[in-house]
């Protein structure tokens, strides 16, 4: 951890003015002796003490987190500068205070004992109080920071699940499309608007349902397949295979499209001749087995051996769903790429 | 005669869009060929010489920026390089890159009066088009830092590889970088090229380079980059095409023209 030397500045002057007050209040209580030697003696002692804890706490180990040791630590350094504040600081004050005469006519000590103890006391009360009000503020500022940090997780989290879903290129090229197609058959850019209409509604919406039919999974996929086919022309080529016995069973919403649009932009775009793509759905006992299969560029995909985001995600909420009941894999060969989701059907 | 274009774009329909556009803006201009990918583009330059160049930034195989700088490397001397304008639906980092580099570009959807303004900007370069050497010089320049650019952003500086780790068979050979001449791409692979022999890598040269000494070891084609204390002599054909030969090694190595800039007496 770096010191920041400013806040350690502010933390010694608030200890500075601390001081200050305590040796008011002890000059209070007897008012008849000068005011000189207890301003010495809290300033000299309670100094020590902040610069032993204030900068040693940056030093041990344990407080790499919240700016504050934990435990033994924290007691062994409290009370170790304490020990060394009221030693140090006391001879200090001892020969400050007599090379100055600020002792007055008086002698130092009626009554050294009785004096001692209520220094003492004095001592240890205002370090434990200052050293806990310190502590405090720090860990509310450093509560404050945990809570903006994991804000910020969850705002980066969901910016890029969104981004993943309205991906710009895909957007601005479907609407290129869609102009181009415009006034040469406007009938075709029609249903074009359509599934783009679907396919946009899907993606927002899809954050919100939690499952929905197999069946309209596969309308969703539909839609994007279709948008991709008017953009890549005869270089994609798509089939979706569903058994209609299937059609209700429920899954996660858009559990799929990750796949199919990672088959379409990994695996078929950057393929000069394109293309098949195939999405099969079959029972297998009392499991659901879907296939997302590309006859892409396969282990030469640019992210080949990186988890993507896409199969992260799904694989957290096959979990969060399923636990171990569910699974995906993915393997891609010089031929292409084939993702396999398999599901216990209930 | 009329200026001619070659474009390259991949979506079938945003090819004849575009085509469509540039036929209502500039009608004068010949479009001789719509190919969809980078190779194609560059046969398809190669082939026509055309004066414009329309290029899709993302295409399959080879992108835009990629096939302009292999048609610049191969480009015949003698005739003016074409004036290049890239298209994109949506790249924020290149097109800064563009602005930066005065590089002219088109945003899709295509935009009539946007493509009026490119053209009218075209008319103006063509006419002003001396036909020597400063073309492909300024779009080399322009074409450097546009790679340049599409690397970033950069990914937070690498340690530098002291060894190069090559699965052989079932052994795993440990190479020293001293011992590493050159890297060369080969298809799927990267040839790491010592004096005594040579290993086979997968990681792609452009994951290998930011892990090198960029002093030492210096990029001089798209495939290959040399350690520059091993090159001997710098070599120029007849076309004026530049070739290493390195010390003690039989093989000449070919320098593309986007990299001929390193080679220059002091």
């Amino acid at each position: 951890m770096s010191t920041d030397w400013i806040s350690k500045l502010r933390h010694m002057l608030q200890v500075t003015a601390f001081c200050l007050v305590v040796a008011t209040i002890q000059h209070a209580f007897a008012p008849d002796k000068p005011y000189g030697p207890p301003v010495v003696y809290s300033l000299l002692i309670g100094l020590i003490i902040w610069a032993i804890i204030d900068l040693g706490r940056d030093r041990m180990p344990s407080s790499r987190e919240t700016g504050w040791p934990k435990g033994w630590g924290a007691i062994a350094l409290v009370s170790g500068a304490i020990g060394a504040g009221w030693y140090f600081g006391n001879l200090a004050g001892d020969a400050l205070c007599r090379s100055f005469g600020l002792f007055g006519p008086r002698s130092p000590a009626a009554e050294p004992a009785a004096e001692m103890r209520s220094g003492i006391l004095v001592t240890i009360l205002a370090s434990v109080a200052a050293s806990y009000w310190f502590y405090s503020r720090g860990k509310s500022e450093y509560l404050l920071r945990k809570m903006g940090e994991a804000q910020r997780h969850a705002d980066d989290a969901r910016l890029k699940l969104l981004e993943t879903q309205l991906e710009p290129h895909m957007l601005f090229n479907t609407l290129a499309n869609l102009r181009a197609l415009i006034p040469v058959d406007p009938e075709r850019a029609q249903q074009m608007l359509d599934h783009m209409i679907a396919y946009l509604r899907a993606t927002l919406d899809a954050s919100r349902a939690a499952t929905h039919p197999l069946g309209s999974e596969f309308e969703r996929l539909r839609d994007y397949l279709e948008l991709m086919a008017i953009r890549m022309g005869p270089r994609l080529r798509y089939t979706l295979d569903l058994p209609p016995e299937l059609t209700a069973v429920r899954v996660p919403a858009l559990l799929l499209q990750p796949l199919v649009e990672n088959g379409i932009q990994h695996g078929l775009e950057p393929k000069v001749q394109g293309g098949r793509i195939a999405v099969r759905a079959r029972r297998e006992d009392a499991r659901l087995v879907i296939e997302v299969e590309d006859t892409g560029v396969g282990n030469a995909r640019a992210s080949a051996g990186r988890p993507g985001f896409g199969l992260a995600q799904i694989r957290e909420r096959l979990a969060a769903l399923h636990g171990g009941e569910a699974s995906l894999d993915f393997h891609a060969s010089a031929e292409g790429a084939r993702a396999r989701i398999t599901l216990p059907l209930a | 005669m009329n200026p001619a274009a070659v474009i390259a774009e991949d979506e079938p329909l945003l090819a004849q869009a575009l085509q469509a556009e540039l036929q209502r803006a500039w009608p004068e201009l010949r479009v001789l060929a719509t190919v969809g990918d980078g190779a194609a583009a560059v046969q398809a330059a190669l082939a026509h010489r055309p004066d414009v160049l329309f290029f899709d930034i993302r295409m399959p195989g080879q992108g835009g920026l990629e096939a302009a700088a292999e048609l610049a490397d191969a480009w015949p001397a003698g005739t003016p390089f074409p004036a290049l304008v890239f298209v994109t639906a949506y790249d924020q980092y290149a097109v800064q890159a563009f602005e930066a580099q005065a590089v002219d570009y088109v945003l899709k959807p295509v935009q009539p009066a946007r493509l009026r303004r490119t053209v009218d900007k075209l008319r103006e370069l063509l006419a002003r088009r001396s036909g020597g050497a400063q073309e492909l010089e300024a779009a080399l320049g322009q074409l450097r830092h546009l790679l340049r650019a599409a690397e970033a952003p950069a990914p937070a500086p690498q340690p530098l590889l002291k060894v190069i780790q090559a699965s052989v068979g079932n052994t795993l050979r440990m190479v020293p970088l001293e011992e590493v001449l050159y890297f060369e791409a080969a298809d799927k692979y990267v040839r790491v090229v010592c004096a005594d022999g040579e290993v086979l890598i997968r990681t792609p040269l452009k994951d290998l380079l930011p892990q090198l000494d960029t002093q030492l070891f210096w990029q001089v084609h798209r495939g290959t980059v040399v350690r520059a204390t091993a090159i001997e002599n710098v070599l120029r054909d007849e076309a004026g095409k530049m070739h290493l030969v390195l010390s003690g090694r039989e093989e000449r190595l070919a320098v593309s023209r986007l990299y001929a800039h390193l080679f220059k007496a002091m």
